[in-house]
């Protein structure tokens, strides 16, 4: 069986309504599917973590990270897309 | 499944603690390039440079993309050319240096090291016209680093190479006074150079290396800060537990980098070099780990000691984190790049003999300092030469990149720019050892060396 590919998405910024929704809608549009979705919001900062799966996404990794960047940029948002390797290697043996 | 926090973690030390993979640098063998015709040869090396590193940059910028992490440099170490370049039949290896530092704005490398000669028991003809073609090429070229190795714990000290490298630092710094004696900044004279270095200016591939090899520098000074800071005050167990355990974080992310890009350029995984080098940018510093650590200021009592658990500490973590660890690996302490240390040394709380004494101890040596331009060759070869007994009596590497700066005196600046950041011009002791330079001739190996 291969391997699921995933990908942690981060939103930092001024909270606004329809982050979620955006971010969301981008991931369906690319055939990502959501493993994990957590959010908080502290004095007034939009905070969301995303552990997604994207082995079978339609856009390769350079696209679907340009797309969250233009995102980013859209909504005065700090978007993130780091493959969970980097996160594995650092917090797991 | 990763948590939360600990997603939370790693992206702090990125955005906040300067966390990042200091350098991927390509190895390349020009053994393959030899050519009694120094226009063949350097057309060979150029073709050879830029087939093989042709995609390093870009797989470096992607995989930076990829896991979010700034991979800052992106670099070359060649053969050392007084050996690749041996059978040339020509008189000067400039035109070599000139057609390494187009082959690296090529491929888009900052820096390409190499440009280099092993003289610790003697010298070849090859190794006397590299040596003597330092002060030009280091002038005429912006790319090439350059290095010198004067001695080795097996063989001893090549005193008459010590004698030599002080004038030559001094021509190479009157060779580009009108760039801030910029030229020294790019040369290396060491005792114990290692072959699998991936740092500058130092760096060069060994011949027993493999014909290319992918060799990574990992950094984190600002990480280690960090992590002191929620242990102050806690004792010394602690003290090198919490360097261990982030010295193992960030040497974890700098052997996956180095795995993935291996396996992308499809060329073997050398070592990874588990190095703390730091920048001058705030919270990227050696020095604020020592004040963290409850020093004033780098050079008050205690340094010493404080830079060799350190040092010992990165490694302990580093090791365990890594399939294959090489380079230089430790804690490195130049002045002009750390703004911890160049303030030390504006106040004169951190001196020359200080960090003579701190270089016993860290993973190199005398690095980035500048001293006044009327510096005599013979002091610059006495430093080298006290750098490199420590070297070879220690069996660790030592290494001196001093920069005379021509028409400045004690007390004046020097501006580098960028990496190399900026220095004030230390004080040099006054008292000559010129007669004792001019003896001449080698320095034996010490008795410890003898492990046959």
């Amino acid at each position: 069986m291969q391997e699921m590919e995933k990908a942690v998405i981060t939103v930092v910024g001024q909270d606004a309504v329809g982050i979620t929704a955006r971010v969301c809608t981008l991931l369906a549009d690319t055939n990502i599917n959501i493993l994990d979705i957590s959010q908080t919001i502290v004095g007034g900062y939009f905070n969301m973590v995303t552990v997604v799966d994207i082995t079978n996404a339609t856009s390769d990794y350079n696209e679907i990270s340009a797309k969250f960047d233009a995102l980013g940029n859209e909504m005065g948002l700090k978007i993130r897309v780091q493959h969970t390797r980097i996160f594995d290697a650092m917090h797991r043996i | 499944m990763i948590t939360r926090n600990e997603i939370l973690e790693t992206n702090r030390m990125i955005d906040d603690m300067n966390l990042d993979v200091r350098t991927i640098t390509m190895g390349i063998s020009l053994l393959d390039c030899a050519d009694a015709d120094i226009d063949k040869f350097n057309e060979k090396i150029y073709n050879k440079i830029t087939t093989c590193a042709k995609d390093l940059v870009k797989v470096g910028d992607e995989l930076a993309k990829k896991y979010g992490i700034p991979v800052v440099n992106k670099r070359i170490s060649i053969t050392p050319i007084a050996i690749a370049a041996a059978g040339c039949k020509t008189d000067s290896y400039v035109s070599i240096a000139q057609t390494l530092d187009k082959a690296a704005k090529e491929v888009g490398v900052n820096f390409i090291g190499g440009f280099s000669a092993l003289v610790h028991k003697g010298y070849t003809q090859s190794d006397r016209k590299l040596i003597a073609s330092i002060p030009e090429a280091m002038a005429v070229t912006e790319r090439v680093c350059s290095s010198v190795n004067i001695g080795t714990s097996r063989n001893g000290i090549n005193m008459d190479a010590v004698k030599e490298m002080g004038e030559i630092i001094l021509k190479t710094a009157e060779l580009t006074k009108d760039a801030e004696c910029i030229g020294c900044a790019k040369l290396v004279v060491f005792c114990n150079a290692v072959e699998d270095n991936p740092f500058m200016a130092g760096a060069f591939h060994g011949v027993g290396e493999a014909d290319c090899a992918i060799n990574v520098g990992v950094s984190g000074p600002g990480v280690v800060k960090k992590a002191l800071e929620e242990v102050r005050g806690a004792d010394f167990e602690t003290l090198c537990e919490t360097v261990k355990r982030t010295a193992f974080k960030i040497t974890r992310v700098g052997q996956m980098i180095a795995k993935e890009a291996s396996e992308i350029l499809n060329v073997p995984f050398g070592i990874i070099d588990l190095s703390l080098a730091p920048t001058p940018a705030v919270g990227d510093s050696i020095a604020e780990i020592f004040q963290e650590m409850g020093l004033a200021e780098p050079g008050a009592p205690g340094t010493t000691a404080a830079l060799a658990l350190l040092n010992d500490n990165v490694k302990k973590g580093g090791v365990m984190a890594s399939s294959y660890v090489g380079g230089l690996s430790g804690a490195f302490i130049p002045v002009s790049e750390d703004h911890g240390m160049i303030e030390a040394a504006e106040k004169g709380a951190l001196t020359l003999e200080k960090l003579e004494a701190m270089t016993c101890v860290c993973s190199v040596g005398l690095d980035m300092i500048a001293i006044p331009g009327d510096t005599p060759a013979s002091t610059i070869s006495g430093i080298i030469a006290d750098e490199a007994a420590i070297g070879m009596v220690n069996n660790k590497t030592t290494a001196v990149r001093l920069i005379p700066v021509i028409g400045r005196k004690e007390g004046g600046h020097v501006e580098f720019g960028g990496l190399l950041g900026h220095a004030p011009v230390m004080p040099v002791n006054r008292y000559s050892c010129e007669d004792f330079i001019a003896r001449g001739g080698r320095i034996p190996a010490p008795i410890h060396s003898f492990k046959n």
